[in-house]
C-alpha cells in the first residue's frame, strides 16, 4: 500500500476535492509529473489537460483542470486551477453542441469584441475536447 | 388636525411600506446567506495564492528588487493613482454606498492636495452615481454589474483586464481598491486595499521550492492571476457586506414603520373617540333644551 497525503484542489469559487491521496498526476505546462508522498518542495504552472487522481481509498478520479498552477511539498499537494471539472461530469454530445454553437457566434458576430469573446470560448471547448 | 379620514389613509400606507420593508429584510437575509457561503468558498485559493506568492515574492525583493515585476516593485513613481471604487448596483442598503464612496473620496482629495493625479474607475452604478457629481472629469472607466445575479469569477476577470491594460499602457502607478469588508451583520467596514504595487507579507522562514518553468515565469504568471483573485475577494466581501447592510437598514425601517403605526393609531382612536363624546354631548344638550 502506498504512503497516502493530502490532497486539496481548489478553484476560485469553491474547493473541489479535499483528502488524502497516493498518487496525483498532474499536467505541468513542461510535461506530465506524478506526485507521491513526501515529494520535494516543487511549484509548476498547470497547462490544460487532465488530472488523474488516486485516493488514499483506492478509488480514482479524472478532473480536467484549466490554469493556475501546483503547489507540491511535504506536507501534500495544493492544486490551483481556475477551472476544474470531473471528467465524468462532462458529456462529449453537449461539448460538440457547444463548438458549434461558439463557431455560429463567431459567424454571426457584428462587433469585435463578440467575436474575440466567441474566439477564446472555441479554443477552449477545444482544447477541452482535445485532451479527452 | 387630520381628519379621521386621512389618519385611516396614513395607517394603511405605513402598513403597506412596512409590509415591502420587512419582505426586503427577508430577502437580504436569504442573499446574505448565500454570499457569506461563497465567500468562505472562495478563502482557501486566496489564502494559499498569497502564500505562494509571498514565498516567491521574498526570493525577488531580497535581491534588491532589481529586475522585479513592475507589479510588485512599482513603477518606480507615485504620480499617477488608480482609485477602484466597488459599490453595490441598488440603494436601500443603509449607509453601505456612501462609506465606501465618502473613503475614496477622502483618499482621492488628499492626494489632489499633494500634487499627484487621481483616476477612478467605478465598478457598480451607485459609486458612480455618487462620485460623477464631484469628480466626473476623473472616472475614466466604469463597470456595471447590473444584469449579474451572483459574482462569479468571470465578473472579477472583467475588471482585473481592465485594470492590467491600463497599467500595461502606463497609464497609472499606484493602484488602490475600495470595498466594505465584511466583518458581521451591523458592522461593514470601508476599507482601502493597495493592489498593484502588491504587498505581501514576507514569511519569516521561506520554503525553498523548485520552479518549473523558473520562478520568474511563475511569477509573470501568478501576479495578473492574484489581481484578479483580489479583485474577486473584493467583490464577494462587498456582496456580503451589501446585503448585511441592506438587512440591518431593514430591520430599522421595519420597526419605525411599526412604532409609526402604532402612534397614528393611537391618534386615530383618540379622534375617534372625541368624536363620540362630541355627538353625545350635542345630543344630551339638545334634549336637555327641549
Amino acid at each position: 500500500m502506498a504512503e497516502a497525503f493530502p490532497f486539496e484542489l481548489v478553484s476560485p469559487e469553491r474547493q473541489l476535492v479535499a483528502g488524502e491521496a497516493t498518487q496525483v498526476v498532474v499536467p505541468g505546462a513542461e510535461g506530465q509529473f506524478t506526485v507521491l508522498a513526501n515529494h520535494a518542495p516543487f511549484l509548476s504552472t498547470l497547462k490544460p489537460g487532465v488530472l488523474e487522481v488516486t485516493m488514499a481509498d483506492g478509488s480514482t478520479d479524472r478532473i480536467f483542470v484549466r490554469g493556475g498552477f501546483a503547489d507540491a511539498n511535504p506536507g501534500g499537494l495544493t492544486l490551483l486551477a481556475e477551472e476544474a471539472q470531473r471528467v465524468a461530469d462532462m458529456d462529449v454530445g453537449s461539448l460538440d453542441q457547444a463548438i458549434q454553437n461558439a463557431r455560429e457566434d463567431i459567424a454571426d458576430a457584428k462587433d469585435d469584441e463578440t467575436k474575440t469573446a466567441a474566439e477564446t470560448r472555441l479554443a477552449q471547448l477545444e482544447e477541452v475536447k482535445a485532451v479527452l | 388636525m387630520p381628519s379621521l379620514k386621512d389618519l385611516r389613509n396614513r395607517i394603511s400606507s405605513v402598513t403597506a411600506t412596512r409590509k415591502i420593508t420587512k419582505a426586503m429584510q427577508m430577502v437580504a437575509a436569504a442573499k446574505l446567506r448565500r454570499a457569506q457561503t461563497a465567500a468562505e468558498a472562495a478563502r482557501p485559493y486566496a489564502d494559499k495564492m498569497s502564500a505562494v506568492l509571498s514565498n516567491l515574492a521574498a526570493g525577488q525583493m531580497s535581491g534588491g528588487g532589481e529586475g522585479a515585476s513592475p507589479l510588485i516593485a512599482g513603477t518606480g513613481s507615485d504620480q499617477v493613482h488608480l482609485l477602484v471604487v466597488a459599490t453595490a448596483e441598488r440603494g436601500l442598503c443603509g449607509a453601505f454606498n456612501s462609506s465606501i464612496v465618502r473613503l475614496a473620496r477622502q483618499q482621492a482629495r488628499d492626494l489632489i492636495n499633494q500634487g499627484k493625479e487621481v483616476k477612478i474607475l467605478t465598478v457598480g452604478k451607485k459609486g458612480y452615481d455618487q462620485l460623477k457629481r464631484d469628480m466626473a472629469s476623473r472616472i475614466v472607466d466604469t463597470v456595471e454589474f447590473r444584469a449579474v445575479k451572483s459574482i462569479g469569477y468571470v465578473q472579477a476577470e472583467e475588471v482585473s483586464a481592465k485594470v492590467m491594460a491600463m497599467f500595461e499602457a502606463g497609464e497609472f502607478d499606484v493602484c488602490t481598491l475600495y470595498y466594505a469588508a465584511f466583518r458581521s451583520v451591523i458592522s461593514q467596514v470601508p476599507t482601502a486595499q493597495q493592489l498593484i504595487p502588491a504587498k505581501f507579507e514576507v514569511s519569516e522562514d521561506p520554503v525553498f521550492y523548485e520552479y518549473e518553468p523558473d520562478e520568474n515565469a511563475i511569477l509573470d504568471d501568478l501576479l495578473p492571476r492574484n489581481l484578479t483573485v483580489q479583485v474577486f475577494k473584493a467583490l464577494l466581501e462587498n456582496a456580503a457586506s451589501e446585503q448585511g447592510a441592506r438587512m440591518a437598514a431593514m430591520d430599522n425601517a421595519t420597526r419605525n414603520a411599526g412604532e409609526m403605526i402604532d402612534g397614528l393609531t393611537l391618534s386615530y382612536n383618540r379622534q375617534r373617540q372625541a368624536q363620540i363624546t362630541k355627538e353625545l354631548i350635542e345630543i344630551i344638550s339638545g334634549a336637555e333644551a327641549l
